[in-house]
């Protein structure tokens, strides 16, 4: 790995993992000005899939292709949203804590650990219980501030490592700033492992409302997939033999899912890579992790070697 | 004429967890002044406490107690203070690799301190000021070396950009933390050199931190052997090497591989200092 770069290298990988992503994210933007209205009941119910309704219709007679399309604009609003909020959290705790150190890390730190040893599910339903009617973004806010913890974690001692290095002392040096060190000398060294950490976070809250609408604590009045499957369990789908209904949004719950993680495999040769390359050479003073990788290839060969003579 | 004194500093790092708690005195009692053109080498083994002397001058450590006077005054932990003194103190890291950020170019990293010291006000003026820069440190043509990131050079063009970047706020004072021991063997001289050029030209005062005898003797007036955190010996460079009084000095001295090669090596580097000041 003889350059820096954020992008991850072009694989298989990539390439399958951006073509799912960026189909269902098109699906999501396009369909639904394509399809019927969501919530017109005028056909007959249990229609299997024709020319007419291409995935049938629900037990109150709903396009299944309308809701999947509108549905998927609701999942992905859930999981973006909840996604920047678990990432602003985890940055405010992780890097500050990391950064700071001493008695702020501590604090931070016993924070952060505390919301990781809270089982997620349970503390998500007993704030969505509070909430009586709850809109799509209620549910975001809910699943971000309960899904920030574990990347928190990862970002602090990334933050950690990242502090001490010679860079960061050299613009303390130069005179910089605190605030500005973080912003423009660490966090771009970050970008990496924050854009990995936001993938995982959309998938976690879309799993996460999909359980939460199962359980009858989603979004009110929304349409998301998950609420779709709830909709289905309620409606008999599974008695009436409907696998158009509830197949199709658990399908792509499963395909985004594992798209993004695609992604995010793709991003982990881009951080993991320079560890390997540090170890062969193993002549740097410190073992840098994901941000420092830089030239290793191109150092002299022997760089141990003394002029002493 | 500036000068920069250490006072007696002393710096204990605290060790351990809990009950285990210890301290660790790695700068002893250490005094000694920089003069402006002059070059003072510090010379010990690893873990003699040399880089956290260079660290407590960069003020990157704050030291447990003593002094740092520049220009005879005591400098104070305000922010103004601060950054004053750092328009005069710069610091040279040891690893080229480490010291310069991945993510940004070699411009972004005199830019910064040239705005931050006000050296230099506007686009227009800055730029050129970096490409003066590049070019007092041989990295030309200055406007292809500004638009490179670390990883696109060697550890030697690295260090170059790292020298610049010290002497971007215009300081009077270098702290050069084993500046070529990270370096090839073959382009060390070249930095070393480069260095003494600017030290004369700017008149500047070097602190020049190494484990190297020979080229601690060759590039400084001064030598202080530190050993366990203590100075064990001081005194005109050739006074140090020829005539050492100190048994750690006789030790570093005999460690050296083949002594009859530092008269060589000398003239080596004399013959090239020579050509480039002609």
């Amino acid at each position: 790995m003889a350059e820096y770069r954020i992008l991850p290298p072009r694989s298989e990988k990539l390439l399958a993992g951006l073509f799912i992503t960026g189909g269902i994210v098109l699906f999501a933007v396009v369909a639904p000005f394509l399809v019927q209205d969501p919530r017109f009941s005028g056909n007959d119910a249990f229609l299997p899939p024709s020319a007419d309704h291409l995935l049938g219709t629900t037990k109150l007679g709903y396009d299944v292709l309308a809701q999947l399309a509108h549905g998927a604009r609701g999942s992905l609003l859930v999981g973006l949203a909840a996604a920047a909020i678990a990432i602003a959290l985890s940055l405010i705790f992780g890097i500050f804590a990391g950064y700071a150190g001493g008695w702020t890390d501590e604090v931070l730190t016993m924070v952060t650990n505390i919301m990781l040893v809270i089982p997620g599910l349970p503390l998500v339903m007993v704030i969505a219980v509070y909430a009586q009617s709850r809109s799509l973004w209620l549910v975001a806010f809910i699943l971000g501030i309960t899904g920030w913890a574990g990347s928190a974690v990862v970002l602090r001692s990334q933050a950690r490592s990242l502090r001490s290095r010679d860079y960061v002392e050299a613009s303390q040096v130069a005179g910089e700033r605190t605030w500005r060190i973080l912003l423009v000398e660490i966090l771009p060294n970050l970008l990496p492992l924050l854009a990995a950490q936001f993938l995982f976070a959309v998938v976690f809250a879309i799993l996460g409302e999909a359980g939460l609408s199962f359980i009858g604590l989603g979004p009110n009045g929304s349409i998301t997939w998950g609420t779709m499957i709830t909709e289905a369990y309620g409606g008999n789908a599974m008695s009436a033999g409907a696998w158009w209904w509830f197949v199709p949004p658990g399908l792509l719950i499963a395909v985004f899912g594992a798209g993004l993680s695609l992604v995010n495999f793709s991003i982990d040769e881009v951080v993991n890579p320079k560890l390997r390359v540090v170890a062969e050479t193993g002549d740097r003073r410190r073992a840098p992790e994901a941000a420092a990788p830089a030239a290793a290839p191109v150092q002299p060969a022997e760089p141990k070697a003394e002029v002493t003579a | 004429m500036g000068t920069l004194e250490v006072r007696n500093l002393v710096k204990d790092f605290r060790v351990g967890h809990g009950f285990r708690r210890s301290r660790l005195r790695a700068v002893d009692d250490v005094s000694f002044t920089l003069e402006a053109g002059k070059t003072v080498a510090l010379v010990g083994e690893s873990g003699s406490g040399k880089s956290t002397v260079a660290r407590t001058l960069a003020r990157l450590e704050t030291p447990t107690s003593g002094e740092i006077l520049l220009d005879g005054r005591p400098v104070s932990g305000s922010r103004t203070a601060m950054r004053a003194y750092r328009h005069d103190v710069q610091m040279v890291f040891q690893d080229p690799f480490a010291s310069l950020n991945p993510f940004h170019t070699v411009a972004h990293h005199l830019e910064r301190p040239l705005e931050l010291h006000g050296v230099a006000r506007g686009r227009g003026a800055v730029a050129e000021q970096v490409a003066g820069l590049l070019e007092r440190v041989s990295l030309t043509p200055a406007d292809v070396y500004a638009a490179k990131r670390p990883h696109e050079m060697s550890g030697g063009q690295r260090q170059r950009v790292a020298i610049a970047r010290a002497l971007a706020p215009g300081a009077r004072f270098l702290v050069a933390d084993e500046p070529v021991s990270m370096l090839d063997v073959s382009i060390r001289l070249g930095v070393l050199n480069l260095l003494a050029c600017l030290q004369r030209e700017e008149n500047l005062g070097v602190l020049y931190i190494t484990h190297d005898l020979a080229t601690a003797r060759h590039f400084s007036d001064e030598i202080l052997v530190m050993y366990r955190g203590q100075v064990v010996e001081r005194g005109p460079s050739d006074q140090v090497i020829l005539d050492p009084q100190h048994a750690y000095t006789k030790t570093l001295l005999a460690a050296a591989p083949d002594p009859a090669r530092h008269g060589r090596l000398r003239d080596e580097v004399r013959a090239e200092l020579a050509g480039e000041r002609a």
